[in-house]
């Protein structure tokens, strides 16, 4: 963990000057020391992480790391039982803070009987989008995910890639600082994985700041650092790079096993 | 091999969710409880009350059994009587002997009726001389109704404030339920929606439903199914629309503490069914009066009665107020509570 301070901020990413922080050079994320725990049951344990602005950062661990919880944290969908988290320069939990982020979660949170126009128009109607300009972001965010043509189907009809891609589209309708994206490319087809990590490297590439879950080692290899999540601690942080050189392992995959084991010993 | 692989399946499935138990043992118990202090209850006596009335009649009447009170004035008598706190007025006129009843329970005036009829046979001792001054027709007249008030008249306006309670119940609780199993409801808060305006989004929405409900049923029980109807059907519309607020935020408020379908339907025998015995659709002054007092908590009970005194006697706004007041109330307990509710979803 002594090494996460230099490792921070390394990220050497060009996107990160051109993004648009309001000035500030405030990191998008900074988690100083916290846990969240249900009665007895810890589930993250003193964790300091932090993402700045502009980067993709990969949150990398088993199913049943914590990975979910950190995300929700962060959100501020749960409260920190020890330590605190800065979002956007806003200590969580912030209401207000929640309209610069766009949210994907695990399971896709749409309503089935709606169709794809009428759930991006009800989101677009929270992020408080209207007239106009709601409906040229419903345009853009369609074609961006390539559901245009699926439009007035209800989502009920939606094969599971569709529906993860509507998640998606509800993230970025409001055309958020910071994406959060819990395991954003889960179930889907190896083709569409490659068009959606396109749509992310592009947004980032316009400084979007951001953070998403995967258990995918390849993805993670694509991400500007990553942070190795077991058992509810952050084992690692660092580029792919530093983490396989770290560890002399080939492949992220066995670097994780490597650090891994360090935690156990 | 296999039904015994699944029999123990099921049994550990269930064996732990302690609520299931709890409805599959502990609620028909519940329910029977309830039904045994209903009927079984000790019999009431018709309160009647007396004015001026002849001696012997008055001693025959007691000796039948009934629960006789004497007023000074026929005036009285009628305010209380309208009240309902009587059941009937007997009093003299000329030589006749005359009831005024109740009317809005029919079984309740048909025991009255039967009661005073017994009084006034004629018997073969010496006051048959004293009762012979009296002519042996009773008059008879009805504070509400016209005698001819069916006993479905009489808890037809309960029904129709029940199924509104009833249904909206479920619908909102199942509905509520679904945007958490479903995880929209998480989306909605990582969104920069306050608790409130989730909370009045869903009042607002269901609102709507509960009026057309609310409008759908009142219409099709007095003009299809023909309900005695005496009094102002916007007043029975706007009753059934405060008594489906109550459902629509119990039903959310509840589904916060279920966490399948399922348990929903678990909430009917305990939180519905109770209710339905204290709305007035039985009689409760048989029952002990310490449980009696277990309506007060109930809202349909407010909304039933509203309801009935709207529909059988032709009650005013003011009349209902204090009943629709309460209605109001639970609606805003409930509401309030929601916001509580959703403090598990957002850590904010």
């Amino acid at each position: 963990m002594a090494d996460n301070e230099q490792q921070r901020g390394q990220a050497s990413n060009a996107a990160v000057d051109e993004a648009p922080v309001n000035g500030l050079k405030l990191p998008a994320i900074d988690l100083k020391g916290a846990s969240r725990s249900y009665g007895s049951r810890t589930i993250l344990k003193d964790l300091s992480l932090t993402v700045e602005r502009g980067e993709l950062f990969g949150l990398l661990g088993p199913s049943g790391s914590g990975k979910t919880t950190l995300i929700k944290l962060i959100t501020g969908l749960e409260a920190a039982s020890a330590g605190e988290a800065t979002l956007l320069g806003k200590r969580v939990p912030n209401r207000q803070v929640l309209a610069k982020v766009g949210y994907m979660a695990q399971a896709d949170a749409l309503y089935n009987e709606l169709t794809g126009t009428q759930n991006l128009e009800f989101f677009a109607a929270l992020y408080g989008l209207s007239g106009a300009r709601r409906q040229e972001r419903i345009e853009s965010v369609l074609a961006l995910v390539d559901l245009t043509e699926h439009r007035s189907k209800p989502v009920s009809a939606y094969s599971g890639g569709m529906k993860r891609r509507l998640s998606l589209a509800v993230a970025l309708l409001h055309e958020p600082e910071l994406l959060l994206l819990d395991e954003p490319t889960v179930g889907i087809d190896p083709a569409l994985r490659q068009s959606i990590w396109a749509e992310l490297l592009a947004l980032r590439g316009r400084g979007i700041t951001i953070v998403l879950t995967t258990h995918v080692m390849d993805e993670a290899d694509r991400c500007d650092r990553i942070g190795l999540i077991r058992d509810g601690r952050l084992i690692a942080i660092g580029s792919p790079d530093e983490l396989r050189t770290a560890t002399g392992a080939a492949t992220i995959e066995e670097a994780f096993i490597v650090l891994g084991r360090g935690t156990e010993a | 091999m296999r039904i015994r692989a699944l029999a123990l399946r099921i049994l550990r499935q269930f064996g732990k969710d302690r609520r299931t138990l709890a409805l599959l043992f502990l609620a028909p118990l519940l329910v029977l409880t309830l039904m045994y202090f209903v009927f079984n209850g000790q019999s009431t006596a018709p309160k009647l009350a007396g004015v001026g009335l002849p001696e012997f009649l008055g001693a025959k009447l007691t000796a039948a059994g009934a629960d006789l009170v004497s007023y000074s004035s026929k005036d009285e008598a009628e305010a209380d009587l309208k009240e309902g706190k009587l059941s009937a007025i007997v009093f003299t006129e000329g030589n006749r002997i005359a009831v005024r009843l109740e009317g809005s329970d029919p079984a309740e005036a048909k025991s009255a009726l039967l009661l005073l009829q017994q009084a006034m046979q004629p018997d073969e001792s010496a006051e048959a001389t004293t009762s012979s001054a009296f002519s042996s027709q009773l008059l008879v007249s009805y504070e509400y109704g016209d005698g001819t008030l069916t006993s479905f008249d009489s808890f037809g306006p309960v029904l129709v404030g029940f199924f509104s309670f009833f249904f909206v119940f479920l619908l909102a609780g199942v509905a509520f339920l679904r945007e958490q199993t479903t995880g929209t409801l998480e989306r909605l808060m990582a969104t920069p929606i306050r608790r409130f305006e989730v909370a009045a989004g869903y009042l607002a929405g269901f609102g709507v439903f509960a009026i057309l409900q609310a409008t759908l049923i009142a219409t099709y029980s007095i003009h299809v199914l023909g309900l005695y109807m005496d009094g102002s059907f916007w007043l029975v519309l706007l009753t059934n629309l405060l008594l489906s607020l109550v459902a629509l935020t119990l039903g959310t408020l509840l589904s916060s503490f279920a966490g399948s379908e399922f348990q929903i339907i678990q909430f009917i025998p305990v939180v519905i069914v109770p209710q339905v015995f204290f709305s007035g659709l039985f009689n409760l002054d048989a029952m002990n009066p310490w449980l009696q007092k277990l309506s007060y908590v109930m809202p349909l009970y407010y909304g039933a009665d509203a309801l009935r005194s709207v529909m059988l006697r032709s009650a005013s706004f003011a009349g209902v107020l204090p009943d629709l007041s309460i209605l109001l109330g639970f609606s805003a307990l409930f509401f309030l509570l929601n916001l509580l509710a959703l403090g598990k979803q957002r850590a904010f």
